[in-house]
């Protein structure tokens, strides 16, 4: 048995519309292996999309298929219990509540979830970051006065329990 | 100051196209993406991408100052706003003017004087463009009187609204006020805007558009008519140019309404005057004004041979007009089918999700304009429009068959599209023959259910 792509692309709206997760088919000869999401939770239409190239699920059907859309790649290198904060929005990253101030944190602080990490502007209107995490800053990896991205790593955080 | 670097606050197709342009004009890119598309095309062709945030629209294109920051800290020097998001939003042409960054499109004001339809028709009237018998009233007992004057039937419409919201028609005057309130009631939570306005219902009618580019000193040309009929609920789904079977006289005078109306307003940059033509009486009314480059443009630029959002960036560069009217030639017939990733055996529901393959046509006049290649996303956050597929031809009927047979060269899988319906709209003899009104599409509707896309 063989499946064309049509096939699996058939398979791949059956399996979104679904409750379920992940779907296994094993037939002679092939081995077809389906995740929502790519293993991330929340919908799969939220994960951004990577050309080029077409999906794996179209590969000759002998091959085991990861056919939802690939995983948001981690934000770093960061290790396990590490973890990075992200910018909740684009702006402009600012360590320190005003200029010549003490930063808000420095490598070696302890943050609690609610800790105010650094502030971001959006035409003058400035917005508090918190950790969002409890632990120790590792690294500070945004640049001070620097334009961030929605979603760019801002700090990085060892959690501690 | 020259433009050196445009921010693309937009997406799909137009970014693509925008992108585009930039390139051939050396004018480097940013474009503002939200995180459904990292991925995208554009993406891929911008010099630079920012994040402006999550997929809903709300959260990311729609944010007039995240928009503007991205632009600043990118050391953009222009915005250019596509059509759709932000494109007519007062607020950011106005953001942009407080902050010195250039504004692709026409000033604030002016996109205050046409996002209000009834001060829109007041400056028509202003500037001696005929519009539809009818007008605002402020209490019911003004509406009957004016309802009586014009004569049923009548269409009531929102003064912030468009694409058919906040919309009703009334067939004999003793509706109106139900209508009213209606109409009313909707556009309050479609538009936050709860005023209406009467016009005469035209039986039978065109939608003809006219393509101006303005200087922003009073200085208008045209490059031409289009003829966008053939819509479903009030969207658009094939247009073309010129308009099927107009007269000379008529075709004329059309096109010099819409310079005059640019003219009164200092129009600055690319906009589409947009009229209601009456078949019956033969006479045309102003619709409204789109401040902004038009989804449909590129059948303009297949018979001007202009690069219409090249213009845009000049105008805004303050290179003035390139174009005079004397150098406006328009050549053969241009036609667009809108290619949606939707499906018309459900009645046009959307069918976003990936696709997993796009084959294109091409040859001799055939353009696309399209940010879908295999393994593209279609997000389920934004419109459906996955491609603008355009044939041009010495004449209609050439364009016409060359544009039968580029949708027979077109190949989608993994999401529904509406290729196969557009085929058949344009294997309709009543299609062929031109001049359809826009009753059309839904009288093909009726005719019979449409068959399972393959």
């Amino acid at each position: 048995m063989s499946l064309t792509a049509k096939d699996v692309s058939e398979i791949m709206r059956l399996l979104e519309e679904s409750s379920f997760e992940e779907l296994s088919l094993e037939t002679d000869g092939l081995k077809l292996r389906l995740r929502k999401g790519g293993g991330a939770a929340g919908p799969a239409f939220a994960e951004p999309e990577r050309l080029p190239g077409p999906p794996k699920a179209i590969e000759p059907p002998k091959a085991e298929a990861a056919a939802a859309a690939p995983a948001r790649p981690a934000a770093s290198a960061a290790g396990p219990g590490v973890t990075d904060v992200p910018a909740p929005l684009l702006g402009v990253f600012y360590r320190a509540p005003k200029p010549g101030e003490a930063p808000f944190v420095e490598v070696g602080s302890r943050v609690e979830e609610d800790t105010v990490i650094a502030i971001i502007e959006v035409m003058k209107l400035m917005n508090s970051v918190r950790a969002g995490v409890k632990g120790e800053v590792v690294e500070i990896l945004a640049q001070n006065g620097a334009l961030v991205e929605y979603g760019e790593p801002l700090i990085r955080v060892k959690e501690t329990a | 100051m020259p433009i050196r670097r445009i921010l693309i606050a937009n997406r799909g197709e137009i970014a693509v196209r925008v992108i585009r342009t930039c390139k051939a004009l050396g004018i480097e890119t940013v474009l503002a993406a939200s995180e459904a598309d990292l991925g995208s095309l554009g993406a891929r062709l911008a010099d630079r991408t920012l994040c402006i945030g999550p997929p809903p629209s709300t959260q990311s294109y729609l944010k007039v100052e995240t928009v503007v920051q991205a632009a600043l800290g990118s050391g953009c020097d222009a915005i250019h706003p596509g059509y759709g998001f932000l494109s007519e939003r007062a607020a950011l042409a106005a953001l942009c003017e407080a902050e010195g960054v250039t504004f692709i499109g026409p000033t604030s004001a002016q996109i205050e004087a046409v996002g209000d339809k009834l001060r829109a028709r007041a400056e028509a009237e202003a500037a001696g463009v005929p519009t539809a018998p009818g007008g605002s009233v402020g209490s019911l007992d003004e509406a009957r009187a004016l309802g009586a004057r014009i004569g049923a039937p009548i269409l009531v419409k929102a003064v912030g609204g468009g694409g058919g919201r906040g919309m009703k028609r009334v067939d004999r005057l003793e509706d109106l006020p139900e209508a009213m309130s209606l109409a009313s009631a909707e556009a309050g939570a479609a538009f936050g805007d709860e005023r209406v306005y009467l016009e005469r219902f035209v039986a039978r009618g065109r939608h003809v558009e006219v393509q101006v580019l303005g200087d922003g000193a009073g200085q208008v040309v045209h490059l031409g008519e289009r003829d966008c009929s053939v819509q479903r609920r009030y969207q658009k789904l094939i247009e073309e140019t010129p308009a099927p079977g107009l007269s000379d006289d008529f075709r004329a005078a059309i096109r010099k309404a819409a310079v005059r109306f640019g003219e009164h307003l200092n129009y600055r940059g690319a906009g589409t005057v947009e009229f209601l033509v009456d078949v019956e009486r033969e006479e045309f009314y102003f619709l409204e004004m789109n401040a902004r480059i038009q989804v449909e443009h590129p059948v303009t630029e297949m018979v001007t041979g202009a690069d219409l959002v090249a213009e845009q960036i000049a105008v805004a560069d303050g290179q003035g007009l390139r174009i005079s009217q004397e150098d406006v030639r328009l050549r053969g017939a241009a036609i667009e089918c809108r290619i949606n990733a939707e499906d018309p055996a459900r009645d046009f529901a959307p069918s976003p999700g990936r696709v997993l393959e796009a084959a294109w046509p091409s040859g001799p006049g055939i353009r696309v304009d399209s940010h879908i290649v295999s393994g593209a996303m279609v997000p389920p956050y934004y419109d459906s429009l996955m491609a603008k597929i355009i044939a041009h031809g010495p004449d209609r009927q050439t364009a016409l068959a060359r544009l039968r047979k580029a949708l027979a060269e077109t190949h989608i899988e993994g999401v529904t599209t509406n290729i196969g319906f557009h085929a058949r709209v344009l294997a309709d003899p009543e299609f062929a023959r031109g001049g359809v009104d826009t009753a059309y599409l839904p009288r093909f509707l009726e005719r019979g259910p449409i068959p399972v896309e393959a």
